[in-house]
Formats: C-alpha cells, structure tokens, sequence
C-alpha cells in the first residue's frame, strides 16, 4: 500500500463516486470516469491484498550500523543495553 | 538578617534536573565546611530542591517554556498523519505493555501493515539518548509513514525520558509525522506538544494511526458497487432513452410510409383521370372531325354546283309549259274579256252617264235635278250635259 498512492487513489475514488451520483454528467464522460474508477479501484484492491504483514526489529550496534530482524514476541533480549 | 554561603560543585550542577535560576527558592542538603581564606563557614551543596514543587515539574516548566519560545510547539509544525500508512515505525520498550498494546491494535486493525520496531529503554539514564537515536534511526530508513513514541503509565520520574530536551528535538525534528503516547491520558509530556499528534495511550496511539482495514476494503467495494450502479442506472436510462428515439423514428417513418401511400394513390388517381380525360377529348375530337369532315364545304358547293344544270334544265321545261298555258288563257280572257267590255256596248251606240263631280252613274232620271251636271260616254270622246228637265214616268 503506497501510502500516498492508495490514498490518492481513494480520495480519487470517493470523488468519482460523487460525481457520477450527481449524474448531471453525460454518458460518455461518465464512462471515461468510471474507466477510471474502475482502474483505481482494482489498484486499491491490489495494494490492499498483496500487502504482507510484518513486525520487524530494527537495532543499531555501537557504530551506528543498523540491523533489521524479524521480531518474534518475547524478544526482549535484543533491548539494546549499551 | 542572618546569611551563610551555599556552594554547589559543577559535577552536582550537571546532576540536577532543573536550571538553577535567580529568585528561586531551593530546599538544600549539604555538609557545613569552613572556607579558610576568608575563615567563613559554607554550606557544601549535594542535594537541592525547588521549594514547593518538584525538581523535575520546574524543568519540565522551564524547558517547555524555552522549547516553545523556540517554536518547537507551534502548531503550523505539526505534520499530517497519513490517512493509510504502509509502514509504521514504533519506539518503544520491548518489554512494556505498550508494544503489546500497539502490535495487538495495529494486527486487529490492518492486518497486512508492515510494522518495524525500533527498541529503547523508556526510563532510566539512557533511555532519552536511545529514543532520539532511534527516531533518528526510524527516519533514516525512508520508507517509514509514521512513527509512534511512547511507554505505559508510569510516576512522574519513570516518564521522564519523554521531556527531555533530545527526546523533543528528535520528535520536533523527524520527518516522518510523530504520534506520541506516553503514560495515561492524564499525563503530558514535552514529546506530546512536540509530536504531530498526541495520542492518550499506546493502544489509543494505534488507533489514529492505522484505518480499520475491513472498514477500507469494505468502502472500496461500496465505492466500487456504487459506481457500478450509477453506470447501470446510466445506461439504463439512456437506453431508455434511446429506445425512445427509435420509436420516434418509426412513428416517422410510418407516417411517411402512409404519406407516400396517399401520394402513390393520388397519383394513380391523378393519371386515371387525365386518361380518362384525354379519351374523351380524343373522341370529341374524332368525333368533331367527323363532323367537320361532313361538313366541308367544298363538298357542298360540289354536290349543289352538280344538282345546277339538271334545275337548270328542269326550270326552262317547266318554264315553257308555264309559257304556253298563260298565253293560252290570256287569248281565252281577252276573248271573253272583249265581250263583256262597254266598250263594246258603246260600239254599238249606247253612252254612259255620269254625274259631275261624283261620276256616278245614272241609271234613273228621278236620280238628278235640273241644272245638275252629268258627263256622257261615248264610244268615242265624251260630252258635257246640263239636265235640262226629268221626265220620270215613262219606263221603257
């Protein structure tokens, strides 16, 4: 999910929504629209489904090098302590 | 009004919590001392308090007031929290019951959201030095959307970290927006006027941070079902509307069908009775030559000029008869006429007496008077006469 891809694509989406239910549009331009709905409501669909969930934790070592690992709970151990 | 001397060592300055300032009251602990240059006694600082409230309050009091005179609260600072974020930065300990709280909310409410945990101490000597490090950390990443700061409820001393000047900084200087959450909804700190949002709890800081991802999806279908419904409802009507047109367009061409039907008609019609008019004409025509033709007059005149000799003929036989009858009867009338004429009698002596003027004539004497007037016929000239005397009574 783009963030501002996805909600750009929604506030799209809302305002397609709005003006097509105004219906003061003609119909080919309507279409042109809804083409357009469509497209960005696939993509939304799209970000939404293939987003994977993950926890991770990130850690820096006395150098300042960063470090991601997978965070599993009870993984208090890796508080840094320095 | 009596004084003693207080001195307090640069190494307890650094120790304590709040900005020593002139006019403060201080409750103090220290050893008594003699400071020989000058043979007075001294009090040796190693403990100092503000009078009335707390150390760390008046800290917190004078930092927030130099943090804000710096513009670090100003709300025209505060960045947006993005309204659906892809990846959530959190700065907390990994031991408290925050991370819980905020992992629990964050999975139950956007299940598929990328979560990466920057860990610190959130109390205690390092923990505002590691809490600016990783929101350092966090932002330096660039792919982080938001990041929430904070830990559970704790006493005034255990949230410390979270007013301390590089904690604030750090937050007041991160790019990604901040949601800070730190302790109960009772407590504030300077990394809450600090943040982007101040969040009352971990659980609460979630919350804002992260849509419900069922409510999203569920919108986007409604948006996607909606849409689709207003095309339908579009097409529908235009269809309609179409229909409408078409239907027009036969009525038109019925009544077009019709109109050609009656033009065809009127035409026939037309064309009938200019023939039947034309025949007519035609046969009045033959009809008036035939006429005509009868009536030539160079026929006549040939046919009279040839009946002319045979009358002529005719005329002059008849003409002969006619001739020879009249002088016939003209001779037999004369004879007759010869013997009847008084002529005749006259010839034979006699005379005719007429009176004058009336020339009547006299056949009795009795009829005239003496002196009357009387003209004699004769034969042969004629006689004027005077009556002379009547004599009546002899007939004859």
């Amino acid at each position: 999910m783009a963030p501002v891809k996805f909600e750009t694509a929604m506030a799209r989406l809302e305002a397609i929504v709005g003006e097509l239910e105004k219906s003061d549009l003609p119909l080919d331009e309507s279409l042109k629209i809804f083409e357009e709905g469509i497209r960005l409501s696939k993509n939304c669909l799209k970000i939404l489904e293939e987003a994977e969930h993950k926890v991770e934790v990130l850690v820096q070592d006395k150098n300042g090098k960063k470090r991601i690992h997978a965070y599993s709970s009870g993984e208090e151990a890796d508080e840094p302590s320095t | 009004m009596s004084q003693i001397r207080a001195v307090l060592f640069r190494s307890s300055v650094n120790r304590l919590r709040f900005a020593l300032q002139e006019g403060l009251q201080v409750i103090v602990r220290g050893r008594l001392s003699v400071y020989e240059p000058r043979g007075e006694y001294q009090i040796v600082l190693d403990m100092m308090e503000p009078k009335g409230i707390g150390a760390l309050q008046l800290a917190f009091e004078q930092l927030k007031e130099r943090l804000a005179a710096e513009g670090l609260f100003d709300q025209d600072r505060k960045k947006s929290i993005p309204a659906f974020p892809r990846m959530v930065g959190v700065v907390t300990s990994l031991t408290g019951a925050a991370i819980r709280d905020i992992l629990a909310v964050l999975r139950r409410r956007w299940p598929t959201l990328h979560i990466v945990i920057a860990p610190v101490q959130v109390q205690g000597e390092r923990a505002g030095r590691q809490i600016a490090e990783a929101l350092t950390a966090l932002n330096e990443l660039g792919s982080v959307d938001v990041i929430i700061v904070g830990r559970g409820g704790g006493s005034l001393e255990d949230l410390w970290s979270f007013n301390e000047e590089s904690v604030v900084r750090a937050i007041a200087a991160s790019h990604v927006p901040v949601v800070s959450a730190v302790g109960h909804e009772i407590d504030v700190t300077l990394a809450d006027f600090a943040a982007d949002l101040r969040a009352p709890t971990p659980s609460a800081a979630a919350e804002a941070v992260v849509a419900v991802f069922a409510e999203v999806l569920e919108r986007l279908k409604e948006l996607t079902i909606r849409m689709e419904q207003v095309m339908v409802r579009h097409c529908f009507s235009e269809r309609q509307r179409l229909d409408a047109g078409i239907r027009g367009l036969k009525d038109v061409r019925f009544r077009l069908q019709e109109a050609a039907q009656r033009t065809d008609d009127m035409v026939n019609r037309l064309r009938k009775m200019a023939q039947h008019l034309l025949m007519v004409g035609r046969e009045q025509v033959h009809e008036a030559q035939r006429d005509l033709y009868g009536l030539n007059p160079i026929l006549v005149i040939n046919r009279g000029l040839a009946t002319i000799p045979q009358l002529s003929k005719r005329l002059e036989g008849q003409m002969h008869v006619v001739i020879a009858q009249q002088r016939h009867r003209i001779r037999a009338t004369l004879a007759q006429l010869n013997t009847l004429s008084p002529l005749a009698v006259l010839g034979r002596g006699y005379s005719i007496l007429q009176t004058v003027p009336t020339g009547q004539v006299l056949r009795r004497a009795k009829d005239v008077a003496v002196g009357q007037e009387l003209e004699a016929q004769l034969a042969s000239g004629r006689l004027s006469c005077m009556v002379t005397r009547v004599c009546d009574d002899s007939p004859v």
